[in-house]
């Protein structure tokens, strides 16, 4: 198990300070672990942000992240989200080429995956899904045969379940 | 209180005990430069390069303990800090850095000596501010000094834009930091110590490898008192030496590439190693899938990081070394294993590192040996990086902690000048040998100007073999003796270079004359360079190549001449 390469999410609450991000992403980037995803955005605490991170990499690896993180000063407090209850959540903005003939195929899709249409032109639908990666994909997977002209993710983000919030 | 912004940085230090700073002046720091002469509690000593600076405050840290402060102009001066920060990153040596920036209207302008200061040292710092108001002045170089001096030590750099200086602010000092992502002082756990405890007192063959964290926690009684009630061997890394007296009877010497084969076998042969403030680098441990199979590892360190970062341990403690060996004195066993200690003698006398041959050449392994014999290891010696490196390691003699001075982690060539300056003005009570090449005194010694002009008493033996030593090696043994831009043949005459400072040179060429020449240079008042031009040719055995183990170890050929 220990060298089998794995998605881990972790989540890191940190100061929001002038390069905090940076000095985050440096350390990702100078020690070459692999970010699949990185969100961030404001916490309930007044000055602190949560990062959000998914790494592919191996059991002793994530140790070392989660520990190279928590050596950062700016770094409050870093926990591992991978084995924990967890709701992980994506957001997609998905932009399809569409025309009268699809359009309300496109619709029947979207309701199946309870996302939403958020802008609609002569030639294309704007939509918007919620939902864990694999939900993002299977949509996409489905609307590739219409056309998709650009797609926006915001990476996953993961909060704990009951009230253990780290 | 209202002063300026240069006025809260000294100010600042003052709270901060500073009484020595090295710095080179510049643009960004002419304000600073301005308020200096108001506070002549404060000892500026002006270096010809700002990475002698930064280097002489590693210096100065690592001979008392204290957080060593250098400065530098924006721009190019702060950049040429970045060498010396790196080391001290590595090193774990408490640092501050302070470095003008250009003007706040000028900032991201690509403005007149403007770099992005807090963004190239981020990666070798261990924290970093920009101050973009004078009011932030004084809050962040306490944190700064916090930070630098707790927990892992490391340097911590403060970049203060020039208008910053000027900006009228109150000063006030504060008395704690708020910090709330950073928490150095722990305890550590006593269940992980009773588990380490437990491995120990079931071991059969037991070693110590001690590093740079005994020093720098001072732990070293407590590292002897361990030692002798369990009976265990001490091994030292390079940055471990002098933490353990190697006149003990359970000292072993150095492992790894160029450490005595003696401490190499008995790393692998052991059933449990105790790291005590050492991090399994690579020149310790060769190839890491083969190195020390059969041992459990226990891990004492302050960086929770370094736990199982180049091998996996049976138990890591985290926290003060001090505090935890203090902790596991009680808990271990008295020691006695008679047969471990008796295979060790057994290794000693199959593997008879460190034998100087007897020749006529002049040998920088004698040198080394006498410098140490007429010193009663009582000196502080600073060396550089290479050859003559690990001779000093190998063959000077370490009793009191602190005593030897090394760039270790970065393999900085050059460092033996600035550090031996900065060691010498932090503790001039010691005698300070610095121990040079040929090639890394050439890379600093612009400071021998710092060195004249202060009157900083450092003794120079430069092994000098028109080479780049240990490179030309490596070329020998493993790319065909393709001396390839190793040999130096335009190096000056360093006894009239010395001479060129008001400095005095010695020249030695032949081994009669070294016990002499030593003397001489101990009973001149002031530096002294002596040059000595040693056998070009000589190799550091025994080695291990990079990235491989114990079993490809290179003893030294010992059919060549007769040893001592």
């Amino acid at each position: 198990m220990a060298n089998v390469a794995h998605e881990y999410t972790v989540v890191a609450l940190v100061q929001d300070r002038p390069g905090v991000l940076n000095r985050v992403s440096s350390m990702f980037r100078r020690r070459g672990y692999n970010i699949v995803s990185l969100a961030v955005g404001h916490s309930e605490k007044v000055g602190l942000s949560r990062m959000t991170f998914v790494v592919d990499c191996d059991d002793a690896t994530i140790d070392q992240v989660r520990k190279q993180l928590d050596k950062l000063i700016e770094v409050i407090e870093v926990t591992d989200m991978t084995e924990l209850a967890s709701v992980t959540r994506e957001l997609a903005l998905i932009k399809v080429a569409s025309s009268p003939e699809t359009r309300s195929e496109i619709i029947q899709l979207v309701d199946i995956f309870r996302a939403n249409i958020v802008d609609v032109t002569a030639d294309s639908v704007i939509i918007e899904v919620t939902g864990d990666e694999n939900k993002v994909d299977s949509l996409l997977t489905l609307l590739e045969d219409f056309g998709i002209v650009e797609i926006m993710r915001t990476g996953r983000i993961a909060i704990p379940r009951g009230m253990a919030t780290p | 209180m209202k002063l300026t912004g240069g006025q809260i940085v000294c100010e600042s230090l003052l709270q901060e005990g500073v009484t020595d700073i090295f710095g080179l002046p510049g643009g960004a720091m002419l304000p600073l430069y301005g308020t200096l002469p108001q506070y002549p509690q404060i000892n500026h000593i002006l270096v010809r390069h700002e990475q002698g600076a930064a280097i002489a405050a590693d210096g100065y840290a690592r001979a008392t303990g204290n957080v060593g402060v250098c400065w530098a102009t924006s721009g190019p001066g702060a950049t040429n800090l970045v060498t010396g920060l790196a080391n001290a990153m590595m090193d774990s040596v408490p640092l501050v850095a302070i470095t003008g920036q250009v003007g706040r209207p000028a900032i991201g302008k690509d403005a007149f000596q403007e770099t992005d200061v807090t963004g190239v040292t981020l990666p070798v710092t261990k924290h970093n501010y920009l101050v973009m108001h004078a009011s932030e002045i004084s809050g962040a170089i306490k944190e700064a000094f916090y930070i630098a001096r707790t927990g892992r030590p490391g340097p911590v750099l403060v970049d203060i834009p020039k208008d910053v200086f000027t900006e009228v602010a109150e000063f006030v000092y504060p008395d704690s930091v708020d910090l709330p992502g950073y928490r150095p002082a722990f305890e550590p756990d006593v269940k992980n110590i009773e588990t380490a405890a437990e491995i120990l007192n079931s071991a059969k063959r037991p070693v110590i490898l001690a590093g740079h964290g005994v020093i720098l926690s001072k732990a070293s009684s407590e590292l002897r008192e361990l030692a002798e009630k369990a009976q265990i061997p001490v091994i030292t890394t390079l940055l471990g030496i002098s933490s353990f007296p190697e006149s003990h009877i359970l000292s072993m010497g150095m492992p790894g590439m160029h450490g005595v084969a003696w401490a190499s076998y008995a790393l692998h042969e052991a059933d449990v190693i105790l790291s005590l403030g050492a991090r399994f680098d690579d020149r310790v441990t060769g190839d890491l899938r083969r190195f020390a199979p059969d041992s459990k590892k226990i891990h004492f360190d302050i960086d929770a990081a370094e736990i199982g970062k180049t091998v996996s341990t049976s138990v890591g403690v985290v926290g003060d070394l001090k505090l935890g060996v203090q902790k596991l004195i009680p808990m271990v066993n008295q020691g006695n294993h008679p047969e471990w200690i008796r295979r060790i003698e057994q290794l000693r006398d199959e593997h008879p590192s460190l034998q100087i041959r007897k020749t006529s050449k002049l040998l920088p392994q004698y040198i080394l040996k006498k410098i140490s014999e007429i010193t009663e290891s009582k000196a502080i010696i600073v060396t550089g990086v290479g050859q003559h490196q690990m001779w000093a390691a190998q063959h000077c003699a370490f009793e009191e902690p602190g005593t030897l001075i090394t760039s270790g982690g970065l393999g900085t060539m050059g460092f033996e000048v600035p550090a031996a300056m900065g060691a010498k003005v932090a503790r001039p009570d010691k005698v300070v040998w610095s121990i040079a090449g040929d090639g890394g005194f050439q890379m600093t010694l612009s400071e021998l100007a710092t060195i004249a002009e202060n009157n900083i008493d450092v003794k120079f033996a430069i092994l000098n073999n028109n080479f780049l030593g240990m490179v030309r090696q490596w070329q020998e043994f493993f790319y065909e003796s393709e001396y390839t831009a190793t040999h130096y043949t335009g190096n000056p005459d360093f006894v009239k270079l010395a001479d060129a400072y008001g400095l005095v040179g010695i020249r030695v060429e032949d081994a009669a004359d070294v016990e002499g020449a030593i003397r001489q240079a101990m009973n001149t008042p002031g530096a002294v360079i002596v040059d000595f031009m040693v056998e070009q040719e000589e190799n550091v055995f025994p080695m291990i190549p990079a990235g491989e183990s114990i079993y490809e170890l290179m003893e030294e050929p010992s059919e060549i001449e007769e040893p001592v």
